[in-house]
């Protein structure tokens, strides 16, 4: 309904510009019916310049008040701060030059709208205000530039320090599937060529790779809070992406190649359902499921906060819907629950 | 080599005094006449192909806001692919995939360098045509047989290429990975391979053009901005699109002849394919080492305009004509090293991505300068605020407004978490999407007289396209940074998979609402534009008081475009409201000088 209503403000805004434009050139017949701009446009359109700049902002507060609420919650990871960190940063930034590059550009354009017989100024160059504006960039940028270098070399040394859990994420059209490095916590050898579907061995690890025993094969990601986790990614027919937005990770799925990604969860799924931003996002958004649900929609449970791991690299005609749920806990659930699954070895054995 | 060209044409001059004989096939088909070139561009690349283009991209845009809604619109246009009015999953990312590469490479490459490059560089440089008229009818030619390939693929059983318009593979070179890979990929392959012979063409008649046919007096440091801007925008063009299509080769080698430059490791439908040892990252490597340079192919041209037609409409010369160019040199270096910050997370090295990361935050600073240039040109100005100084003002704000987050996703860090989400649309689309349109529209509304014999456009009719895409354009995409930034992918069919998405569905409803209204408003640009073809009024031959040499020839075309003699230039292009001593106007009464007015007494030449 409210669709509707906006479309219909806008035609009619439309309709009465045009109206608009239409007396005012019905109003001067007498002036010669040029298509060049004259005074009157011209300080019409310089009028409607300085709006369009309260549009601007209009538009940005406007975002802001509805919008800021829906973004991604606090970040669930330890470089996670950081990232937001420099986020910010680099946000105020922009809106600082944003706001002033916008009104400068607009406002030019209303105060120096053309008049008859006024006088431009002949104003070709000027060393010292190029100067100026080159080199105020040329500081900011290297600060940005320095910080972010420094976060994504931090970011991006993957390395066995801390002692961290390795997981394999593999991605196939449209699913996602981890294995864990099991006791000995190295992942056993796979490659696509030793897939065998009649043995459900569809990772195609290596069953002569002793590392491979132990190694667990689930569905449901499951880590333990506070301990880093080294993520190596495989796909198995098409880029895919790993992509945790509440972790602020993502790296691509490469068929042929493992790519990696490390990071340490630090907040725990139940205490992250218990943030008031996420309780308000669950009430917010359960409000629109239970409408749906009244109307008969499908898949429209109440739906409870959990991390997710999305495909973000198109991959065919279901990337819509691949996805895995994460699920952050104590380190001694994150045991007692491995402890239930099956190894490889196992899950092996028991097909034959 | 100018010198020696300029007399040879001089000893031609009368040759061109009288009209060859034209036929309606050599003056409106086969011509080659570089304005009437321009024009065949301008109907097919943007008119033509911006329609087809944007009208998918109001298809798609339904189907985000009301997913799994039936619309008639869809089951008329889609046919199989809306069984009961409800688009298919497939054929949304064909949509997506076709209107990208209609967008970028028909409508804002061939479109807009095709019209304006073709029409300008010759009336602006003053030459009586471009250096091969008749590989520039070649190239128009080749575009167009492209043109027509690729739409051919809309017809076909399993649907046109549905990879995204950057066709990564494995899922571009696998038809068993999606129906889109099939014949519809190969014939987009081979409209992109015959898009890419025609473009070559054209950029090499540019580069040749303006460096050997200017007209006497015309130096480098004298040239329009917009001759500028098209000369380096077809430098870039030649240096990069060879690599797109060594890519695109490769590729079909992959498909067809079983080739392993992209594949390896692959498994899929039950069973392992033979391909062994390449790497899917080789091909991003060379896709974006022209799709970044293709980025300012797109933006120079327009920015290129949006120079003349402020400072003409400004009444002021523009600011830091040097600047400017030494912008645009360096824009166009750093353009061809920064590809790589596509590919932060692709899985290359990450020693890589820093490097990537430096030139990228570098190419900010020229791109800054060139802002702060145009605001200062607009600083005390007398502004006309004809449609085409508006769109100009327009390009200004939304390149502004879309650069600016370029610093987000130009960082390695940053893009980590925005990388490939609405976050990425929403930069791309303002920042080189609409600032590109934007010129287009300045382009076409002021050299509108001079493509049509002195017809002008309905003003009016263009203040009215102009607010409403300037106000619908910020409607669609500033909302698109908060979607983005809340984690929504881009390419999702739909979002209702994801619970934590509900709430945003609101937010696609706008931007779509507004999406629907600025492809009416173009509606209106359309219709003003066949309207005014024919029954324009005509207006004075100089009617912006420009002062560069395109408004010296007559307004009905004559083939080699002055009926006499070349003009000469004296100054360069931008004595607009120029004052002597004394505060008066150089020439009394006059606020600009062309360039063809020879220095006057007492008169100082600027060292601009």
């Amino acid at each position: 309904m409210t669709t509707f209503l906006i479309l219909a403000v806008l035609v009619l805004v439309a309709i009465a510009i045009w109206q608009m434009t239409k007396i005012f050139e019905l109003s001067q017949i007498k002036a010669v019916n040029s298509q060049i701009a004259n005074d009157a446009d011209n300080k019409y359109n310089g009028y409607l310049l300085f709006v369009f700049l309260i549009f601007i902002y209009g538009i940005t507060i406007f975002s802001f008040a509805k919008y800021g609420k829906m973004l991604l919650p606090v970040a669930a990871s330890e470089h996670g701060g950081e990232y937001d960190q420099l986020m910010v940063v680099s946000f105020a930034i922009i809106f600082f030059v944003q706001t002033i590059t916008q009104a400068l550009l607009h406002y030019f354009g209303y105060k120096y709208r053309g008049e008859e017989g006024k006088k431009a100024l002949f104003y070709a160059d000027n060393d010292k205000l190029e100067f100026i504006w080159t080199i105020i960039p040329v500081i900011v940028l290297a600060g940005l530039i320095l910080w972010g270098l420094y976060t994504w070399t931090n970011i991006m040394d993957i390395n066995d320090e801390d002692d961290p859990i390795v997981v394999e994420l593999y991605a196939q059209q449209f699913n996602w599937t981890a294995r864990y490095a099991g006791a000995d916590n190295v992942l056993g050898d796979a490659n696509v060529r030793m897939i065998d579907i009649d043995k459900a061995n569809i990772l195609g690890v290596d069953e002569s790779d002793n590392y491979a025993n132990d190694d667990i094969i689930v569905k449901e990601l499951h880590l333990p809070v506070g301990r880093k986790v080294n993520f190596k990614m495989r796909s198995q027919d098409v880029l895919h992406s790993a992509y945790m937005p509440h972790f602020r990770a993502q790296m691509n799925c490469v068929p042929g190649m493992i790519t990696q990604f490390s990071f340490t969860p630090t907040i725990t799924t139940a205490d992250m359902r218990n943030k008031p931003e996420i309780i308000e996002k669950v009430k917010r958004t359960n409000a629109i499921r239970a409408e749906k649900a009244a109307a008969g929609v499908e898949n429209s449970d109440p739906w409870e906060f959990d991390y997710i791991l999305l495909c973000n690299k198109i991959c065919g005609k279901s990337h819509y819907n691949m996805q895995m749920k994460i699920i952050v806990e104590e380190e001694e659930d994150y045991n007692k629950w491995l402890a239930e699954q099956q190894t490889f070895a196992q899950s092996m054995a028991s097909v034959q | 080599m100018s010198a020696t060209v300029q007399a040879h044409i001089e000893d031609h001059a009368d040759d061109h005094g009288h009209q060859h004989k034209q036929t309606f096939v050599t003056k409106y088909i086969f011509s080659q006449d570089h304005k009437m070139i321009a024009k065949q561009y301008l109907i097919t690349g943007v008119l033509f192909m911006g329609f087809i283009g944007i009208a998918m991209s109001l298809l798609f845009r339904m189907q985000l806001a009301w997913p799994g809604e039936s619309f008639s619109v869809f089951e008329a246009l889609l046919g199989k692919w809306a069984p009961g009015g409800v688009m298919d999953a497939d054929i949304y990312l064909a949509l997506v995939t076709i209107h990208g590469t209609i967008m970028v490479f028909f409508v804002l490459t061939a479109g807009l360098s095709g019209t304006f490059s073709n029409l300008l560089i010759p009336l602006q440089i003053g030459a009586r045509d471009m250096a091969s008229g008749f590989l520039n009818m070649v190239s128009y030619w080749l575009f167009f047989i492209s043109c027509v390939v690729m739409l051919s693929s809309l017809f076909i059983e399993a649907g046109p290429a549905a990879a995204g318009w950057t066709i990564y593979p494995p899922l571009s070179a696998l038809p068993m990975a999606q129906p889109g890979s099939g014949l519809g990929m190969t014939l987009w392959l081979v409209a992109m391979a015959i898009f890419i012979a025609s473009s070559l063409l054209g950029s090499l008649n540019y580069i040749v053009t303006v460096i050997n046919l200017r007209t006497k007096g015309m130096s480098m440091t004298r040239l329009p901005l917009t001759i500028w801007a098209f000369f380096v925008t077809a430098i870039i063009g030649v240096v990069s699109f060879p690599v797109l299509l060594s890519a695109a080769l490769l590729l079909i080698m992959d498909r067809s002849f079983g080739t392993s430059f992209f594949l390896s490791d692959i498994f899929i439908q039950g069973e392992v394919l033979h391909y062994q040892g390449g790497s899917p990252v080789l091909y991003e490597h060379l896709f974006w080492f022209l799709g970044h340079p293709e980025v300012y192919i797109v933006l120079l041209p327009a920015l290129g305009i949006t120079s003349e037609v402020m400072s003409t409409n400004a009444r002021k010369p523009i600011f830091g004509y040097r600047a400017m160019i030494a912008s645009i040199i360096a824009i166009a270096f750093l353009s061809t090293i920064v590809w790589g910050h596509h590919m932060f997370i692709s899985g290359m090295n990450p020693f890589l991505g820093s490097v990537f990361t430096f030139t990228t935050l570098l190419i900010a600073i020229p791109s800054a300068v060139k802002a702060f240039n145009y605001i200062t040109t607009l600083w005390k100005g007398n502004l006309q605020l004809n449609p085409a100084m508006l769109f100009s003002i327009g390009l200004v704000s939304t390149f502004i407004t879309g650069g600016l987050t370029g610093i987000i996703l130009g960082d390695s860090t940053l893009d980590i978490n925005v990388h490939d989400t609405y976050f990425v649309v929403a930069h791309f689309h303002l920042v080189m999407g609409i600032s590109a349109l934007y010129g287009v529209f300045a382009g076409v509304y002021h050299w509108f007289p001079k493509m049509f014999e002195g017809k002008m456009m309905n003003k009016n009719l263009g203040y009215v396209h102009f607010w409403i895409t300037a106000i619908c354009a910020y409607g669609v995409f500033f909302p698109m940074h908060f979607v983005g930034m809340a984690g929504v992918p881009r390419r999702y069919y739909e979002n209702t998979a994801f619970p934590m998405f509900d709430e945003l569905t609101d937010v696609q409803v706008l931007m779509t609402v507004f999406a629907l209204v600025a492809g009416l408003a173009q509606l209106v640009f359309l219709g003003n534009f066949i309207y005014s073809m024919f029954y324009g009024k005509i207006g004075p031959k100089n009617p912006w008081k420009s002062n560069t040499l395109e408004w010296t020839t007559p307004q009905e075309h004559i083939h080699g475009n002055w009926p006499g003699a070349i003009p000469q230039v004296h100054r360069w292009a931008y004595d607009y409201s120029k004052t002597g001593e004394n505060g008066e106007y150089v020439i009394p009464g006059q606020d600009f000088i062309p360039q063809d007015v020879p220095l006057q007494e007492h008169e100082e030449e600027e060292n601009h």
